[in-house]
């Protein structure tokens, strides 16, 4: 069933199993998701945002409702809270990962590894081990990582929350550079309203447990955007609509 | 434990044992023990260049590896298979560890006598036995290292959408590798003794063998000269395993 949108999720909730009738994470969530579109969920801790995201990489089966994909099997790329690298792979060795699940061969999924690292910024880091690289390096390795095979969507979960203030405002360049040029469907989690405003085309807001749908908002800031972008009236408009929406 | 540039740990190494075989031959020579008891280092040296020349020292050597490598790849084989199931299925563990837990109070060496009468005195039974003691230090440390697996990166397989198989050997086997290398260092040790034990119960050939018939024959010399081959080929499987360890380590 082809459609414009790359993703339909449709009333679809979540009940973790627990001693007094089930937890409930996410309660009945309907959303679109065109086709390249960047869309942000914000949401306080334990509003059900990594749950959502599990659902969508077919990690966790709903308890009610589904997610409907415009591809039948789609590709998934995925960045974790954490970088979750393989200790015991080199940069490149991990970045290549999507590409040998494949069954691509040697030379080919490492010369499409080369220009990820060139992508991410990591030149000269190839053969480096996740122990040797700083929280951001090893955040782009997981990027590269995530779009080596060309998914059709492209999932974050606080990618850069454990990162510094100042590296996380770095990473947010980066990607939005790497999203203009790689033009993927992205959904990311977030409970930054500053992330969220600079990287996304729109903000859903996740009430806490559980979750449901606050608002839906569209962040028609111009591209590309700069970090003071921050400081103009617009995106302090809509910053100030989403953290009374949060209250 | 620190070494100056002056002393390599080798030459370090060569030294202690020259300064071992010159101690025993003091000791021979102050106490003037019978060398059928105490034979002096010569008198071994002696008995080692003998032993080697009629072939007999190479022939039972042989036979004591290959009991030692069957029993080892049995044991590891056996041990990491089921180790893998058990880590899977936590309530195949429940039915199973109590056999298991119950089959490690019981000594090789009281069920060895009856391996041999059921299985002969050939090369079979000691293989089984080697198998045996090795079996459970490999079958603990395969369950540890699987439980080890980082559960992310289960998720991220998955979201990649990896196959059974694309899970065990990319994410369980390297990520269970350090262990799993710890349990088969120390298989490969009390392999070395399994078959030593299978041996001196009853055997017609092998190192364990040769210790028996240099006891029997007041040929000590002879004794000597299988503990020390036993001693080197302890050394070398566990070098072996160590070197294996490095090459796929990182
Ligand atoms: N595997 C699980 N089993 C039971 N409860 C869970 C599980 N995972 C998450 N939860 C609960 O579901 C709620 C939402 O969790 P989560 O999706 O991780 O929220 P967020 O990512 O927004 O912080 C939380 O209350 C959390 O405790
Ligand atoms: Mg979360």
């Amino acid at each position: 069933m082809p459609s414009k949108f790359a993703l339909t999720v449709k009333n679809l909730s979540v009940v973790y199993p627990d001693n007094n009738g089930g937890l409930r994470a996410l309660d009945d969530i309907s959303f679109n998701v065109r086709h390249r579109e960047f869309l942000c969920f914000l949401g306080p801790s334990g509003s059900g945002k990594t749950t959502l995201l599990r659902v969508l990489a077919g990690l966790l089966n709903p308890s009610n409702g589904q997610a409907h994909f415009h591809h039948q099997h789609p590709k998934i790329g995925m960045v974790f809270q954490q970088a979750n690298l393989m200790a015991w792979r080199t940069v490149i060795e991990n970045i290549k990962l999507p590409l040998e699940l494949e069954g691509m061969d040697a030379a080919r999924s490492r010369a499409k590894a080369s220009e990820m690292i060139e992508l991410v910024g990591l030149n000269g880091f190839e053969d480096a081990l996740p122990r040797e690289l700083s929280g951001g390096m090893a955040q782009r390795v997981a990027i590269a990582r995530a779009l080596i095979h060309d998914p059709d969507l492209l999932l974050l979960d606080e990618p850069f929350a454990s990162l510094d203030a100042l590296t996380r405002e770095r990473m947010w360049n980066e990607l939005s550079q790497i999203w203009q040029t790689t033009k993927k469907t992205v959904i990311m989690v977030t409970h930054s309203i500053n992330e969220s405003l600079f990287l996304a085309d729109r903000v859903i807001v996740l009430t806490s447990r559980p979750g449901k749908i606050k608002i839906d908002v569209g962040v028609d800031l111009p591209r590309p955007r700069k970090e003071d972008i921050r400081y103009t009236p617009h995106f302090g408009k809509l910053a100030r609509t989403l953290r009374e929406t949060i209250k | 434990m620190p070494t100056s540039k002056h002393f390599p740990r080798s030459l370090l190494a060569i030294l202690s044992l020259m300064f071992a075989i010159f101690a025993w031959q003091i000791i021979v020579r102050l106490s003037g023990l019978p060398r059928f008891i105490l034979p002096a280092p010569y008198d071994v040296w002696m008995r080692l260049l003998k032993a080697l020349a009629d072939g007999s020292l190479l022939h039972h050597t042989s036979v004591t590896l290959i009991e030692i490598l069957l029993g080892l790849f049995a044991g590891v084989g056996f041990a990491t298979t089921l180790g893998y199931l058990l880590a899977k299925s936590p309530a195949l563990e429940k039915i199973l560890s109590p056999y298991l837990v119950a089959s490690q109070a019981i000594p090789v060496i009281a069920i060895a006598p009856l391996l041999v009468i059921w299985l002969g005195n050939g090369i079979l039974s000691k293989v089984v036995i080697c198998a045996l003691i090795v079996f459970f230090p490999v079958l603990v440390n395969t369950i540890v290292g699987v439980r080890a697996t980082p559960p992310a990166l289960y998720d991220l397989m998955r979201s990649l959408r990896a196959t059974r198989w694309q899970i065990l050997s990319k994410l369980e086997l390297p990520a269970s590798l350090p262990i799993l290398f710890g349990g088969l260092r120390i298989g490969a040790t009390l392999s070395v003794i399994g078959a030593i034990v299978g041996e001196l119960v009853d055997a017609q050939e092998g190192l364990g063998f040769l210790l028996q018939l240099g006891d029997f024959q007041y040929d000590t010399s002879m004794v000597f000269v299988a503990i020390f081959t036993l001693i080197t080929l302890a050394l070398s499987l566990y070098g072996a395993v160590v070197l294996l360890e490095r090459k796929f380590s990182k």
